[in-house]
């Protein structure tokens, strides 16, 4: 099976080509980069004016199958991930069960590649049953197809039980994923612990329960020279955290999520319940503090911790509906119009944040960047397009956004995932 | 002055200077009414208001079913406690279900901060806030506001001391928003770990000695000690909190003359009061209480009876 694009320009991490090549993809990898190749006897898809980024790698997503199927599965979760323009989706553990042994993995494995939509990776937790009390079987997890683990929704707040985490995970070579919250001070807030938390009179959530176990986890990284990576940043004091801790050579990576450099706890002033995520909305001087994280190399990855929830559940008080917002199909606009647009990122550091980084920290060799060998899995978007996110247009089975209505900059296109087209714009 | 334009009472920020000065206005005038001996005058007849209570209550269900009842209006109470989640109908819903019967006013408490407002927004009939969460509670800062004009004449200029658990009071917090508003000094006094954070930003100062408080108010807010914050860890003890932020008479040697206390009630006599200042010349809490009757008969006057003119 071959695949042509045609007049690509093509956008790595490194640049965006001079001017446009042509792609050959063969058996779902591509076969070569020139300035003209023959489009004898081949699929043609002509991507003249517009961008080719490298498929796109999401660490963070929520499929909640196996058990909530009600919000999501793995086939509705990919075909948000496609239309969003992710090729690879990292999906986390705490579905009902966890998946924390060897047959869950292997069972959405299965699924998603008889589906063959996106590649999926799914997360093993560190703890069985994400409990807390007592590692899970990294080896045999590895094994199955484990990339990463985390106990993700929760953090491992033991700090011993980290130790051994990290240094198991080392000795495995498998990434660890740190959820960072300490929950005694958390203590069952529901937004941001601030002036805006005092007026509403909802229970805050201090920045200080995140940044607490960033520090604490550098210096376990430090000092086991351990590999930790920070899932959701959302405080400016845990971006200054970690730009020390690098400076220092410390081995450690982070993500934060659109929603993080987009919106402030202000929004919670609605009382909407869409605007509830764990972390929190921050202030507007944390959201700076993302973008200039970004900006310089602090934050390695944009990921969207795409959380479905049925509209049941979101329709609750705010102090009980649950925590979470999808995220899949709005990453690409927000991080254009956020970012790229306001001249905070370029192409080349989106795709960087969205790709070759991903890839990189996970060990996916053969992704991240358009070149001879590697995956056909490509991202094609028109960074100048304007469109208006509406609800009747998500493809997830939840609609809990807060940017339903919102018009974003940035429209993805096209989708090829192993050589074959998964999602085209009509 | 001019008129009142408001469909809902959900908080204190929404309102202006004028629009409080003319429910404070109103009050005076319906007050009256509670001193006839026919306590009733038609206003609201053939109106409906819904007494919808997702939280205990008695005195403000009470003080409400009161005011609407001298205006004529018919009165149902619902209370339903427990979260909508626990119940597998949602709070919204509830609420549509009364809206569905043609009600024209609901008066809703709920424990979730936020419920009000998200009920206004949905539904037809107006909405009054009698609480929600530590968020608001309007009515009680409105009927604090006129016992203490009543009293002292104005507001404007006047030191105000609220204390006690801030963090968990609505109680508070709709009253930091009205007297500042209407130009009262407001010093907050209470336990550090009862304190919300960044609360000096909406204008007010904090102080956590007691006498100081006391000598320099005149006016106090004492606020009701929830025996819950023991068992949350936020205090050592019940007695170690009434050694320090509790009044008694003792505190009070160093109080100006006409000092007034004020309790939203129930008073936790011992704790945050002592009986016999709960009782005695400086405190205004059965005024209070007196006032709330006409107050809410105001609220739900302007916001009911004035629309058809």
């Amino acid at each position: 099976m071959t695949l042509l694009i045609k007049n690509a320009t093509i956008v790595s991490a490194k640049k965006i080509s001079p001017r446009p090549q042509d792609i050959l993809i063969k058996d779902g990898r591509i076969e070569m980069i020139g300035d003209s190749i023959s489009s004898n006897g081949k699929e043609v898809v002509d991507a003249k004016g517009k961008m080719v980024l490298p498929g796109l790698i999401d660490l963070h997503v929520h499929l909640r199958q196996p058990g909530r199927e009600d919000k999501e599965t793995i086939e509705t979760g990919c075909r948000s991930a496609i239309k969003g323009g992710f090729t690879s989706i990292f999906c986390m553990p705490n579905t009902t069960p966890v998946i924390d042994n060897a047959s869950i993995v292997e069972f959405i494995i299965k699924e998603a590649q008889m589906l063959g939509l996106a590649n999926v990776y799914p997360i093993a937790a560190i703890t069985k049953g994400q409990k807390n009390e007592e590692l899970t079987d990294i080896f045999e997890l590895k094994e199955a197809g484990c990339l990463a683990l985390s106990d993700d929704g929760r953090c491992v707040n033991n700090s011993q039980l980290m130790r051994l985490a990290l240094e198991y995970a080392k000795m495995a070579g498998i990434l660890l994923i740190q959820h960072c919250e300490d929950p005694s001070l958390s203590n069952h807030g529901v937004m941001n612990e601030g002036l805006v938390s005092t007026i509403l009179g909802l229970k805050g959530i201090p920045e200080v329960s995140e940044t607490i176990i960033v520090a604490r986890d550098i210096e376990l990284a430090r000092y086991l020279k351990a590999r930790v990576h920070f899932a959701h940043m959302s405080a400016k004091r845990s971006v200054e955290l970690i730009r020390m801790a690098k400076s220092q050579g410390i081995p450690v990576t982070a993500e934060v999520c659109p929603h993080h450099f987009t919106l402030t706890d202000e929004m919670v002033k609605s009382f909407d319940t869409n605007y509830k995520v764990n972390p929190p909305l921050r202030t507007a001087e944390d959201v700076e503090a993302i973008k200039e994280g970004l900006k310089d190399g602090t934050i390695d990855c944009i990921t969207t911790d795409h959380a479905p929830h049925t509209l049941e559940e979101k329709e609750l008080e705010f102090d009980h509906a649950p925590f979470g917002m999808i995220g899949l199909e709005t990453a690409v606009g927000l991080t254009i119009s956020e970012l790229v647009d306001k001249n905070i990122l370029t192409l080349p550091q989106l795709v960087e944040k969205l790709s070759a980084n991903p890839a990189k920290i996970t060990g996916l060799n053969n992704k991240g960047e358009i070149a001879p060998g590697n995956d056909a899995d490509l991202t094609i978007i028109d960074p100048k397009k304007e469109w208006i996110f509406q609800k009747e247009d998500i493809v997830s089975k939840s609609y809990n956004s807060p940017f339903i209505g919102r018009t974003l900059k940035g429209l993805v296109e096209m989708t090829i995932c192993g050589g074959r087209i998964v999602h085209r714009v009509n | 002055m001019k008129e009142w334009t408001k469909h809902d009472l959900l908080d204190i920020q929404e309102l202006s200077k004028e629009e409080i000065e003319l429910v404070l206005k109103t009050s005076k005038s319906f007050k009256e009414v509670s001193t006839r001996e026919v306590k009733k005058v038609p206003t609201l007849r053939g109106k409906t208001v819904v007494l919808l209570f997702f939280e205990p209550s008695t005195r403000t269900r009470i003080s409400f079913e009161l005011a609407a009842k001298r205006l004529s209006a018919d009165t149902i109470s619902i209370s339903s406690s427990g979260s909508s989640a626990s119940k597998g109908e949602s709070f919204l819903d509830t609420a549509k279900n009364i809206e569905a019967m043609n009600v024209d006013l609901i008066v809703m408490r709920h424990s979730a901060s936020g419920a009000p407002k998200i009920v206004a927004e949905a539904l037809a009939p107006s909405v009054i806030n009698a609480g929600d969460g530590c968020r608001a509670h309007p009515t009680q800062a409105l009927l604090d506001l006129f016992t203490i004009k009543e009293r002292l004449g104005r507001i404007a200029g006047l030191k105000v001391g609220i204390v006690g658990d801030i963090l968990h009071s609505r109680v508070a917090r709709s009253n930091i928003w009205a007297l500042t508003k209407l130009g009262a000094k407001v010093t907050l006094c209470g336990p550090a770990t009862l304190m919300p954070r960044d609360i000096e930003r909406l204008g007010v100062d904090l102080c956590y000695d007691l006498n100081e408080v006391i000598a320099a108010s005149d006016v106090l807010m004492v606020l009701r000690l929830q025996k819950e914050r023991m068992q949350e860890k936020f205090l050592p003890s019940i007695r170690e909190y009434a050694r320090m932020f509790g009044i008694n008479r003792n505190r009070l040697k160093a109080a100006k003359k006409d000092l007034i206390i004020l309790h939203p009630g129930p008073t936790n006599r011992g704790v945050e009061l002592s009986a016999d200042v709960a009782d005695g010349d400086h405190s205004v809490i059965l005024e209070q209480v007196n006032n709330g009757v006409a107050v809410r008969m105001a609220i739900l006057y302007l916001l009911l009876g004035t629309k058809e003119k």
